[in-house]
């Protein structure tokens, strides 16, 4: 064998490779083209079915009896369909209520964080003001910063000042955990924005923040949407706060929760609790479909510079 | 003038900057600061108003949360675990990434499946693995023999060998779960590559295998490394997904699950603050020694 590993970049002129190719039918180059071609479709169909099956196995369990599972515990389709599990897990188990907290939570913290990293993210983009450049190393820093550590005194804090069992003390902490990334995401996209529109606006009188509201967020719709939806899920998906926070006051549990503290308990049956998951799940799905190609490319903006 | 503009800017920066900086300040910055001072002080909820802000410091909590005999095994396990999911999450995020290069028929439906894991909370997906685990009626124990008590069982034997069976549940869920954030990452890198060099290599006879190692690999270098310390950061500090999963038993007891027991259950805030404080101090050692080590030898394969 003339043709080794190694050599094959490095080679410059030499022999052609197709017509080496020709001349040993079973050359390396077609064993691994063809093995390729095997794998990669039995490559796809592993990952599908490992992430796809959990959320089908998800679903199915939601629609039938606990009767039906204990006795035939492999079965994946159901015999008998219902959806009595879902009356049962939204009004007797209290998902509704969950539901509702959730809602507000995730709402209020869109909202107030929005509302807050819009000029932030403007003035870092745009502005020169003492400490531009230091803010990235705070932005950073919280980022990164472990919320178990953060967790013990706040715990303290809420508990002190009777805020534990409140929505508005887990919003403020969803708020404050969400701003340094969402600045940092809209500075971004604000960065793209032209100077030439905003000093037009300035010219034809627009003070400041006039320009950022009729000039700079219209342009930026993409990224708004983005930037909220991420929020939303932070807030809708988080679970450590939550538990340190409202634990004690049922009527305040938010949907995540509620599910797992009702998950421990023998009386609710586990296909009861099942078709919370799907509650539960279902508006995040749909919510990160909706605007997947908008968040994967904020997410990852930075990744292709390299 | 110009200098007036220049004022009048950096006051309207100050402005617009201002809430972001008090709220981050007010519940982030000065509650961090908090939580060392009370790593030094011995409080728990009860006492806790007559102990000032200031004094009363002692070492008195180190010493008792590092001679406590829990504390060792669970610093091992959250360094195995972290290890362990980083990898697992990344390699499995290249492979996929690799896999759904090229166009194919559907390939927006299958990216759209492999993100789901990511996505979804935690305490749902954690759930259903309790339930698609469990012994009696968990479907995976349908497929197998014998039914295996993944996330109860802290040791079992495999081909003849003691394995950690509930640690590696936990380790498997990790990278099932955050090996989409890789592949997202992977793939976008993957996608913005320049296909002049691969076509050069293919022209000079490259075979797929080597056209990965040689060629797209070391352009990869670089997101990897990224992806490391980010994985590594975020997973040595988890604590949702194994309190969600094992609580901390069979042999899966993690720092973090540790310090929220301190917390609530011994009711104990100087312990907890104390050992939350020592995994801190440990992650920021171990992220010195891997840009010291790696970050150096990675800069040089790429020159």
């Amino acid at each position: 064998m003339s043709r080794t590993a190694e050599p094959a970049l490095a080679a410059g002129g030499g022999e052609r490779p197709a017509s080496a190719r020709r001349g040993r039918p079973m050359s390396r180059d077609r064993v691994e083209r063809a093995a390729l071609r095997v794998l990669k479709p039995l490559v796809i169909a592993v990952f599908v079915a490992v992430t796809a099956f959990p959320f089908l196995y998800m679903v199915m369990l939601s629609v039938r009896d606990i009767q039906e599972l204990i006795l035939d515990p492999g079965s994946l389709w159901p015999r008998r369909l219902t959806l009595d599990t879902y009356a049962d897990v939204l009004t007797r188990q209290g998902f509704l209520t969950f539901m509702r907290n959730s809602a507000i939570v995730a709402v209020a913290s869109v909202a107030v964080t929005l509302l807050i990293s819009i000029p932030g993210a403007y003035a870092v983009a745009r502005l020169r003001f003492f400490g531009h450049r230091q803010v990235h190393f705070l932005f950073l820093a919280v980022y990164l910063f472990p919320a178990i550590v953060l967790a013990i005194p706040l715990f303290v804090l809420f508990t002190m000042m009777g805020l534990r069992g409140s929505l508005f003390g887990l919003i403020l902490v969803y708020i404050a955990q969400t701003v340094p990334v969402t600045v940092y995401m809209l500075r971004n996209y604000f960065e793209t924005v032209p100077r030439s529109v905003e000093e037009a606006a300035a010219i034809d009188g627009c003070t400041r923040l006039s320009t950022i509201w009729r000039v700079v967020l219209p342009l930026s719709k993409p990224a708004l949407m983005a930037t909220g939806l991420y929020v939303f899920m932070i807030a809708w998906n988080e679970f450590l706060f939550a538990l340190l926070f409202l634990v004690e006051r049922r009527e305040s549990w938010t949907v995540s929760l509620g599910l797992s503290q009702l998950a421990g308990s023998i009386e609710i049956p586990t296909t009861v609790l099942m078709a919370g998951s799907v509650v539960l799940t279902l508006p995040i799905v749909i919510v990160f479909f909706a605007s997947e190609r908008l968040l994967t490319e904020g997410l990852t903006a930075g990744a292709e510079k390299g | 003038m110009s200098l007036t503009l220049q004022k009048q800017e950096g006051r309207a920066g100050l402005a617009l900057i201002s809430p972001t900086l008090v709220i981050t300040l007010v519940v982030v910055v000065l509650p961090l600061l908090w939580a060392v001072m009370l790593a030094f002080q011995d409080v728990r909820l009860i006492n806790i108003r007559s102990k000032g802000l200031f004094g009363g410091y002692t070492l008195e909590n180190f010493r008792y949360v590092l001679s406590e005999p829990g504390f060792w095994p669970a610093l091992v396990n959250t360094l195995v675990y972290t290890v362990a999911g980083t990898a697992l999450s990344i390699a499995v995020g290249l492979v996929a990434a690799l896999a759904l290069r090229d166009r194919f028929k559907g390939r927006t439906l299958v990216r759209a499946s492999i993100l789901i894991p990511y996505v979804a909370p935690v305490v749902a997906v954690a759930f259903l693995w309790e339930t698609m685990l469990n012994p009696q009626y968990g479907i995976v124990n349908t497929w197998l023999s014998q039914p295996i008590a993944f996330l109860s069982q802290a040791k079992g034997t495999f081909l003849g060998v003691e394995v950690p069976v509930a640690l590696l549940t936990v380790i498997a869920f990790e990278a099932w779960r955050y090996f989409p954030f890789a592949f997202l990452f992977i793939l976008a890198r993957l996608q913005a590559l320049p296909a002049d060099l691969e076509e050069a290599a293919v022209v000079d006879g490259a075979t797929p295998t080597q056209r990965f190692r040689y060629v797209i690999m070391p352009q990869l270098w670089r997101i990897v490394a990224l992806l490391a310390v980010l994985r590594f950061v975020f997973t040595f500090t988890k604590f949702d997904d194994v309190y969600l999963l094992t609580g901390g038993g069979a042999g899966t007891e993690v720092v973090s699950v540790r310090v929220y027991n301190f917390l609530t259950s011994r009711d104990d805030i100087g312990a907890a603050a104390a050992q939350a404080i020592v995994l801190a101090v440990v992650l920021v050692v171990f992220l010195a020694l891997y840009l010291r080590f790696f970050a150096g030898g990675e800069r040089e394969q790429n020159r």
